[in-house]
C-alpha cells in the first residue's frame, strides 16, 4: 500500500482573502502547494445572456456589476461598442469627461487592491488611508452622477449631464491632495522590510508566458511587456493626454504592486490635464433617437415628450453587424464584442473579461509556493469575481 | 497585414473563405479543415507573432446551417495588431483545442462548451466552468429559454463532482 504524501485544502469560496467568491482546491505537500485549482462561477448571473432581451442603453447598468470596484472604466467599454455599432461620434467635451471618470474608476479600483492586499498580508494600516480617499472619489461621482459606487454616468453618445463648479472644484482638490497622500502609501509599504520579504521574488511570470496566459492589465506590465490599451489603441481621446506605461522589470509581486503604484500617479496626471483643457461644447450627441430630450423641453413640447417615451420604450436599432470595442479597466483589457441584426436588442454580447484569465493563470503561479504566498499571489494579481463570472 | 493573408493562401490554398473589415480589424474566415494549421502559421508568424490570444466567442445563428460561428481575436504584443478569426461549425461537430498553442485558450473553450456546447477535440479538461457540474443545457443558445430550464426545480447536489 502506497502512502498519500499530499494533503488537500479547500479555499473559499467565502475565504476573506479570495476577494470575492473564487474557491482554490489546492494540493500540499507539507506547506508546499503542489496543485492549485480554481472554481470560479458562483457570481454567475449571465449577463451576457440578460443582455440579449434588453435595449441597448439598458445594458449600460448591467456592466457596472462586472467590476464594481472601478464601474466607469467598464461602462466607458460598453459605450465605445454600441457607438461603434450604432456609427456615432461622441463631442470632445463627453469624451474628456469620460477620460476623468474612468481614471476615477481606476484609482479606486486600486485604492480596494491596495487596501485588501496589504491587509490580507499583515499590514492592517494601510486599508484605512486607501478608503479614506476613496471616499474622496465616491462624493466626486455622487456630485456628477448622483451614485457612488456605480455611477451609470455614461449614455451612448455621451455622458449623462454637464459638470457642476462644484464638480470641477473638488476634482481639482483631489488632483492637488493625493500626491500626498501617495507619500504615505510609499512611507507604508515600499521599503518595508516585511512587505518586500513577503512580495519579492513571489509569484513570478516571465513576459512570454504572460502574454502566453492572456494575462493583460497591470499584471502583465509587472512582467516587462509594455501593453495598455490606452495607448495600443487609442480611444476616448486618449492621445491627447501625455503619460507613461509603468512596467516591471521581475514579474513578481513586488514588481505588480510598483506598476500599480506608479498607475495612480499617471492617472492623476491624466485626470489634471483633462481638467484643466476640458473642451466647451455639448456632452450628448445630437441624434433624435439617441439624446435624452431635456426635461424642460418635455413638459412644454408634445415632441419632445414623444420623443422621450419612444425612446425608453422601443431605443435605437443597430444595423447588421460585429464590433470589437477594447478599453483598458482597471485589472486589464476589458472588450465588449457586439452584434448587431437590425433589431433594437443586441444579438450578442461578449465581455472580454481580464480577470478571468488572470485567474486562469493561477495554477501555474501558485504551484512552488506556500500557502501563506498564495495570499499574496491573488492580491496581486487583484482579480475581482463580478468580473470574472459576468 | 495584407502580406500574412498572402502567406497563408500560398501554402493553404482553400484556407481562407472570406476576408473583410471589422472597424479597423482584419478578419478572415477559415475553412474548418486547415483550421490548426492556420492558427499555428498565425502564432509563428515572423516577424509579428500573434502572440496572445485575447478570447474566443461563439454566436448561435439558428436557424442557420452551419449553426455557430467562433470567433478568436488574436494580438501581437510585438507590434499591436489585433486579427479575427472565424470559423463556422454544425451542431455536435469538434473543433481542434488551440490551448496547446495559447494557455489562454483552456479557460476560454471551456466557457464556449459550457455556455453554448460546442466541442473541442484534445483539450485536456473539457468540463462546465461557470455553470454548475448537473446543469442541463448550454444557456447562450438562442433557444434556451432566459430564465432557465430548472429555475423551479431544487438544486440537487448529490450529482456534483468534485475536481481536484
Amino acid at each position: 500500500m502506497t502512502e498519500s504524501k499530499t494533503i488537500t485544502l479547500n479555499m473559499g469560496p467565502h475565504h476573506p482573502a479570495t476577494h470575492g467568491v473564487l474557491r482554490l482546491i489546492v494540493e500540499l505537500d507539507g506547506e508546499t502547494i503542489v496543485k492549485a485549482t480554481p472554481h470560479i462561477g458562483y457570481l454567475h448571473r449571465g449577463i451576457e445572456k440578460i443582455a440579449e432581451s434588453k435595449l441597448f442603453q439598458q445594458v449600460i447598468p448591467l456592466t457596472d456589476r462586472l467590476d464594481y470596484s472601478a464601474a466607469s472604466a467598464n461602462n466607458i467599454g460598453y459605450c465605445i461598442a454600441a457607438e461603434k455599432l450604432l456609427g456615432l461620434e461622441v463631442p470632445k467635451r463627453a469624451q474628456y469627461l469620460r477620460v476623468i471618470m474612468a481614471e476615477f474608476a481606476r484609482i479606486m479600483g486600486h485604492h480596494l487592491w491596495i487596501g485588501t492586499h496589504a491587509l490580507d498580508i499583515g499590514a492592517m494600516t494601510v486599508i484605512f488611508y486607501a478608503f479614506r480617499d476613496r471616499e474622496m472619489i465616491m462624493d466626486i461621482n455622487e456630485e456628477i452622477a448622483g451614485y457612488r459606487l456605480t455611477p451609470t454616468f455614461f449614455r451612448i453618445g455621451g455622458v449623462a449631464q454637464d459638470t457642476t463648479s462644484e464638480f470641477i472644484k473638488k476634482v481639482r482638490a483631489f488632483v492637488k491632495w493625493f500626491p500626498k497622500a501617495m507619500e504615505g502609501y510609499h512611507t507604508l509599504l515600499t521599503k518595508n522590510k516585511i512587505w518586500t520579504t513577503r512580495t519579492m521574488n513571489i509569484g513570478k511570470i516571465s513576459a512570454e508566458e504572460a502574454v502566453n496566459y492572456g494575462l493583460t492589465g497591470p499584471s502583465l506590465r509587472g512582467s516587462g511587456v509594455a501593453y495598455d490599451v490606452r495607448k495600443a489603441f487609442p480611444y476616448s481621446s486618449y492621445e491627447d493626454f501625455d503619460f507613461q506605461i509603468p512596467v516591471g522589470e521581475n514579474g513578481d509581486v513586488y514588481d505588480r504592486y510598483l506598476v500599480r503604484m506608479e498607475e495612480f500617479k499617471q492617472s492623476i496626471n491624466i485626470i489634471s490635464q483633462a481638467i484643466e483643457n476640458l473642451p466647451e461644447g455639448p456632452v450628448q450627441t445630437d441624434s433624435p433617437w439617441i439624446t435624452n430630450p431635456r426635461t424642460v423641453d418635455v413638459q412644454n413640447d408634445i415632441s419632445a415628450l414623444i420623443r422621450r417615451f419612444m425612446m425608453h420604450t422601443k431605443g435605437p436599432a443597430a444595423p447588421k453587424g460585429e464590433v470589437y470595442a477594447a478599453v483598458e479597466g482597471a485589472k486589464g483589457e476589458l472588450g465588449f464584442y457586439l452584434v448587431g441584426d437590425g433589431t433594437e436588442h443586441p444579438y450578442r454580447l461578449k465581455i472580454r473579461s481580464s480577470c478571468f484569465y488572470l485567474a486562469s493563470a493561477l495554477p501555474r503561479l501558485l504551484v512552488g509556493h506556500m500557502v501563506a504566498d498564495a495570499i499574496a499571489i491573488i492580491g496581486s494579481l487583484d482579480v475581482v469575481l463580478g468580473e470574472i463570472d459576468r | 497585414m495584407q502580406t500574412i493573408i498572402n502567406a497563408i493562401s500560398e501554402k493553404h490554398p482553400d484556407a481562407i473563405t472570406k476576408q473583410c473589415d471589422a472597424q479597423g480589424i482584419c478578419e478572415i474566415t477559415i475553412a474548418a479543415d486547415a483550421f490548426l494549421e492556420v492558427m499555428k502559421f498565425l502564432h509563428e508568424n515572423k516577424p509579428f507573432p500573434f502572440d496572445m490570444l485575447t478570447d474566443i466567442l461563439s454566436i448561435d445563428r439558428m436557424p442557420r446551417t452551419p449553426r455557430f460561428d467562433v470567433v478568436y481575436l488574436l494580438l501581437s504584443t510585438k507590434n499591436f495588431t489585433r486579427i479575427i478569426v472565424r470559423t463556422e461549425i454544425g451542431e455536435g461537430q469538434e473543433i481542434p483545442s488551440v490551448s496547446r498553442i495559447w494557455h489562454s485558450a483552456d479557460w476560454a473553450e471551456r466557457e464556449v462548451f459550457d455556455l453554448m456546447g460546442i466541442l473541442f477535440s484534445n483539450h485536456p479538461g473539457l468540463r462546465r466552468i461557470l455553470t454548475w457540474e448537473n446543469f442541463e443545457g448550454h444557456p447562450l443558445r438562442k433557444d434556451f429559454p432566459l430564465e432557465g430550464k430548472d429555475f423551479d426545480k431544487p438544486f440537487d447536489t448529490t450529482t456534483i463532482q468534485d475536481y481536484c
